[in-house]
């Protein structure tokens, strides 16, 4: 479980480390890269509190 | 004012109509709530007893419940307001406010459970609550307790500048219609408690996300897609160079601003109080799941400042972004829905705010005997009112500062209230010392600057600007680490093991 939640650590990365999404490219439906993968983090993240959550309860 | 054009009474009657239902439904809860939800028990509009019910809705709100009333109180209509209006100044780097209300969720499905079981268990209904019974120190329930109050009186200030920024731009006198919104907001809070914001907060939401979703899709629409919006916004808040979005310098600032924020977005009296009326701490783990939706809109809220540019609004007045693209682009009737919704998107967490602030003054601050549903009421009133007069005899720019160095010292609570949870245990005298020397710091660093929320700090040779609230946290740590280390070898004993049981 302690392994489990360091999962909850994997937003911090993406989104804190700004050069990593720093960019224009690729564009995806008019939106550059830095829009939409900060936008794609949201879902990804309720994804990640869900599986740490109910994986945590069974183990 | 400042060229606003004056909308027909079309506008102002849709406006006057939704802000007027929701007044009288929040203001009425206590009679019509008993007979829509089943199996709850009968509130008590007077006497001593109810303050449970009155400051923190009986602790018996849902997941639905819940979902609303945080996101309605943490998704402010200031955020409406103010997130476009900062894009709209400074392009991309506005965007902060998103990894903000992401990260937040992690740290609230980690940290908030194991409050609420704490809180739960004892009757306590304030974060001071929690440190005190933690600490048993009346200085650290006081410090934690004065902080809550001081952060969270300039945010309501904001909340009624957000309420008079639409009535202004409806072609109505600002100050009349300002007191008008006070008036509002003190009955609908005096009768209803958390009741009336919690289940008000369904039409806020319902409105914000018919006014924003029509916004997101039409405007686009007018402008040919999202590429071209993005392309015209370029043309006015052009890229540093070809490849990249933000400044070399602007990255650090980003995500410390970032982090910072989401680290004391839930340390507020109302967002904590939000979160301590829940029915159980699966409430909280199942919204850390699902209040991300709301991200999601203020994504797409922020887009508005880019629009905003691509539809050629022009001003200064960086606060009337929103409502001039509103009115430019929307026929007068949904643009008075669309700030009706803003409207009572402010009077929402306004509440929450005040009846938090209220829960400090009672429980925390004043002597035992005042802790009282109409000892919680005058305590909100007394707050409200001191937002009101922050707004009428203060600008709105030292409004907003406040709310920034409000940030700053609501962080330096961090330490107290969530090092109390986990298994790292300091003395109240080190929390305490460390809160002092991270308040001083961070406010004489911020009121130094400028009244900036970042400062430049060196890095091997070069200097980044890192958000003046995270450095004054880790001031704050490393003091009050260093304290107890310094306590723990003199006594030979560490106080904090036996205070903490």
């Amino acid at each position: 479980m302690r392994y489990l939640d360091l999962l909850l650590l994997a937003p911090f990365v993406g989104l804190l480390w700004v050069p990593f999404y720093n960019l224009q490219a690729p564009a995806l439906f008019g939106f550059p890269f830095f829009y939409w993968y900060q936008i794609a983090w949201v879902p990804l993240t309720s994804v990640i509190i869900w599986f740490v959550w109910k994986k945590g309860e069974h183990s | 004012m400042n060229g606003i054009p004056s909308s027909d009474w079309l506008a102002i009657a849709v406006f006057i109509f939704f802000f007027g239902v929701t007044i009288v439904l929040g203001t009425t809860v206590v009679h019509w709530r008993g007979k829509v939800s089943k199996g709850s028990a009968a509130p008590q509009p007077h006497g001593g007893e109810g303050t449970e019910d009155w400051g923190l809705g009986g602790r018996q709100f849902g997941a639905w419940v819940t979902w609303f009333l945080v996101g309605g109180d943490f998704y402010t209509a200031y955020t409406v307001i103010a997130v476009p209006a900062l894009v709209y100044a400074v392009g991309a780097y506005g965007f902060f406010a998103l990894p903000y209300t992401i990260v937040v969720y992690p740290f609230i499905f980690m940290v908030m459970p194991k409050l609420w079981k704490i809180a739960h268990a004892n009757g306590y209904a304030t974060a001071a609550d929690i440190v005190r019974g933690r600490f048993g120190s009346r200085q650290l329930e006081l410090a934690c307790a004065f902080s809550g109050l001081i952060a969270v009186m300039p945010y309501i200030a904001l909340q009624l500048i957000g309420i008079r920024t639409v009535i202004e731009a409806l072609g109505m006198p600002g100050n009349i219609s300002l007191i008008v919104a006070f008036l509002s907001l003190a009955a609908y809070t005096w009768l209803g408690g958390l009741h009336a914001p919690a289940l008000t907060a369904f039409i806020k939401d319902i409105m914000i996300y018919i006014a924003v979703i029509a916004a997101v899709t039409i405007i686009p629409l007018h402008l040919g897609g999202y590429g071209a919006m993005f392309d015209a916004a370029a043309k006015v808040l052009p890229s540093p160079d070809g490849e990249h979005v933000l400044k070399a310098g602007q990255m650090m600032p980003y995500a410390t601003l970032a982090l910072s924020s989401a680290l004391a977005a839930f340390l507020y009296p109302h967002t904590l109080t939000g979160i301590l009326a829940a029915k159980s701490a699966n409430t909280i783990r199942q919204n850390a799941v699902y209040l991300p939706i709301y991200t999601i809109v203020l994504g797409l809220i922020a887009l508005l400042g880019f629009m905003a540019h691509a539809a050629g609004v022009d001003t200064k007045v960086s606060s009337l972004v929103v409502p001039l693209l509103f009115l430019k682009t929307f026929p007068d009737w949904f643009a008075g829905f669309a700030f009706a919704a803003i409207a009572i998107g402010a009077l929402v967490p306004a509440a929450v705010m005040a009846i938090g602030a209220a829960n400090l003054m009672t429980h925390n601050i004043l002597p035992k005997k005042y802790e009282t549903v109409n000892g919680s009421r005058v305590a909100s009133f007394a707050v409200k009112l001191g937002a009101l007069l922050c707004v009428l005899f203060l600008k709105a720019d030292f409004a907003i500062n406040l709310q920034l160095l409000g940030g700053v010292i609501i962080l330096q609570t961090f330490p107290a209230l969530i090092l109390g949870i986990t298994k790292i245990r300091l003395s109240a005298f080190s929390l305490l010392a460390g809160w002092i020397v991270g308040s001083v710091v961070g406010l004489s660093v911020c009121w130094m600057d400028g009244l900036k929320p970042v400062h430049p700090l060196g890095f091997g040779g070069s200097s980044e600007l890192v958000s003046t609230g995270l450095i004054a946290l880790v001031i704050n740590l490393v003091v009050a680490l260093a304290v107890n280390m310094v306590s723990v070898m003199i006594s030979g004993k560490n106080k904090g093991t036996v205070a903490a049981q």
